[in-house]
């Protein structure tokens, strides 16, 4: 259970260009669901995840999970139990790094990274049957660089790798965004495997708002800092594309763009 | 051979230095500076110690965790006080200079008639006769050796990926639940213990400490790591720093033909410099940093 309480945001505070981002902004979600959240750019949907993960300080509120509060956690701690796919593909992997040392590093999150040798050999046989489902051929290259690997092969094994060992909530930062539109959907149907699978609490950033009417239990749309549709349930399930799109086109007019 | 052989125990020497400058500029993407500072350290320390009548075994790990000390202030002030990578290195340097003054005594300290590593019973004893004038190339080859093997291992730790990992990509490190300021930390407490073990065992081959021998310190490592990296890249059946050793080796055979072909040594400054040029205009380095450094001031004037 993730509660986000009376949020608050302000860039450059003092100054003629002062950004009120949020004010006291609310959100809970519950365990176990997967919510995709749409939005204009500028509309927050970045800086909510970066507030969730301490990428970016509040100015005022509070982060609950389970109860406790972490606002003040320092971000490394709070990742320790969030696993995070980001946009760009090259950011959720190591390039100089094979398959196989990114495989192992992201194996022991969670423990001690001491003199113990990087790589389990034991381990070698539950990587490939990780890599295998993916269908991407990966499991027959495990020395190679991920450098060398295309960026939907990359997201791929960022998905897989963020969650390797248990985690309290998974965050998707557009992690289809910078992929082509065939990679994207197999990325999409390994999504929903995944949080089916681990029944992992989801928080989806997406632009494109046919996977956010398909996939996910909750529709969250936001506007200038602000939830203004939020639809889970029988709902959510009876949208269509068609009437997302009519009201995101209505609030953009609204604002001009 | 004389040349050959003075070619083969200084290469080695700074090919030591030339790991540990792998390290902050290769995996760590640091411009280390402190290593003008860290390199005389081990000099100073060595000599000091022996003059005092250490065993000169001793010095080596004493020098080392000092070097490991001083690596762990540069990376506190960058990492903790938020000061930038370049001018971290640059104040470490400058506070080095009195530091190495202070422990010294003085500007220039010799150990002529003393014992050193390669100057003692036991060396003595195994290499006789027609041997000895090799025992301090094997020597030295001999530590060369171990500390890059150890730092091979060193990097195949689940901490050395780590290293590895905070160079590469340090969001990646953010997300597997790891402070990527104590990664970096470590970094560079290993690279100047390497740095500083060099400065001791340089000083016990010249026999002398002097304040002066730290300047370009960093010029002769990135040299090293560049040519070493460059000539080697697409060779896969030897480590990474065994291509760094061997381009120590180059660089100290480049100096010495230059000097041969008639340059005084007062001129070795400029000839390290020039030669560094060279290297840099040759091995392509350059035109990624550039360009990376153009686009970060880009972007900076965007924000």
């Amino acid at each position: 259970m993730l509660t986000l309480r009376q949020i608050s945001k302000h860039y450059n505070p003092g100054s003629v260009n002062e950004l009120c981002l949020f004010e006291g902004f609310d959100l809970s979600v519950a365990e176990g669901e997967f919510v995709a959240i749409v939005g204009s750019n500028g509309s927050g949907k970045t800086s909510l995840l970066n507030i969730i993960c301490g990428s970016i300080d509040t100015d005022a509120g509070s982060i609950l999970v389970n109860g406790q509060d972490i606002t003040r956690q320092k971000d490394f701690l709070r990742h320790r139990r969030i696993g995070r796919v980001y946009q760009d593909p090259s950011k959720g992997t190591c390039p100089s790094m094979t398959i196989l040392e990114n495989m192992s590093l992201a194996d022991n999150k969670g423990r001690a990274y001491g003199l113990g040798r990087g790589v389990n050999k034991s381990r070698i046989a539950r990587y490939k049957e990780l890599l295998l489902p993916l269908g991407l051929g990966l499991e027959d290259k495990l020395h190679t660089p991920v450098g060398s690997l295309s960026g939907g092969q990359r997201q791929a094994l960022a998905l897989l790798m963020s969650t390797m060992t248990p985690i309290d909530f998974l965050i998707l930062d557009e992690h289809t965004a910078a992929l082509d539109p065939k990679t994207a959907e197999i990325i999409m149907e390994l999504t929903e495997r995944i949080v089916r699978e681990k029944k992992v609490t989801t928080i989806m950033v997406t632009h494109n708002l046919r996977y956010a009417v398909e996939y996910g239990d909750r529709l969250i749309m936001m506007h200038e800092g602000k939830i203004i549709l939020d639809r889970s349930g029988r709902e959510k399930q009876e949208m269509d594309t068609d009437e997302i799109m009519g009201i995101f086109n209505r609030i953009s007019v609204e604002c001009g763009n | 051979m004389a040349l050959l052989l003075s070619v083969l125990e200084q290469g080695l020497i700074y090919a030591i230095m030339a790991l540990g400058v792998y390290i902050t500029y290769k995996i760590l993407d640091f411009p280390d500076l402190t290593v003008d500072g860290s390199f005389p350290m081990g000099a100073a320390l060595a000599c000091i110690l022996i003059v005092k009548g250490m065993p000169p075994v001793a010095t080596l790990p004493i020098c080392f965790a000092a070097g490991a000390a001083v690596g762990i202030l540069t990376g506190l002030i960058h990492v903790k006080l938020k000061v930038r990578d370049l001018l971290s290195g640059i104040i470490m340097m400058t506070a080095l200079y009195t530091v190495n003054l202070r422990i010294a005594g003085k500007a220039n300290l010799p150990i002529y008639n003393l014992p050193t590593i390669f100057e003692n019973d036991l060396v003595n004893g195994i290499f006789t006769g027609a041997l000895s004038r090799y025992k301090t190339v094997i020597v030295i080859l001999i530590l060369t050796v171990a500390v890059k093997y150890l730092l091979d291992w060193y990097l195949s730790t689940k901490s050395g990926f780590l290293l590895r990992a905070v160079g590469d990509n340090d969001t990646i490190v953010t997300s597997l639940g790891v402070d990527k300021g104590l990664v970096k930390i470590v970094g560079l407490s290993v690279a100047n213990g390497l740095v500083t073990l060099s400065g001791c065992i340089f000083a016990q081959q010249q026999r002398f400490f002097d304040i002066s021998i730290g300047t370009g310190t960093v010029v002769i490592g990135l040299a090293s790591v560049i040519i070493g990296t460059s000539l080697f890249r697409g060779v896969t059946f030897w480590r990474v720093t065994t291509s760094v050793v061997i381009g120590s080796l180059i660089y100290k055979g480049c100096v010495a033909a230059a000097i041969r072909m008639g340059l005084s040594s007062s001129d070795l400054k400029l000839v390290t410099a020039v030669l560094f040029l060279i290297i840099l205009v040759l091995g392509m380095d350059r035109k990624k940093k550039v360009k990376t450094d153009a686009d970060t001031t880009a972007d900076q004037q965007t924000l």
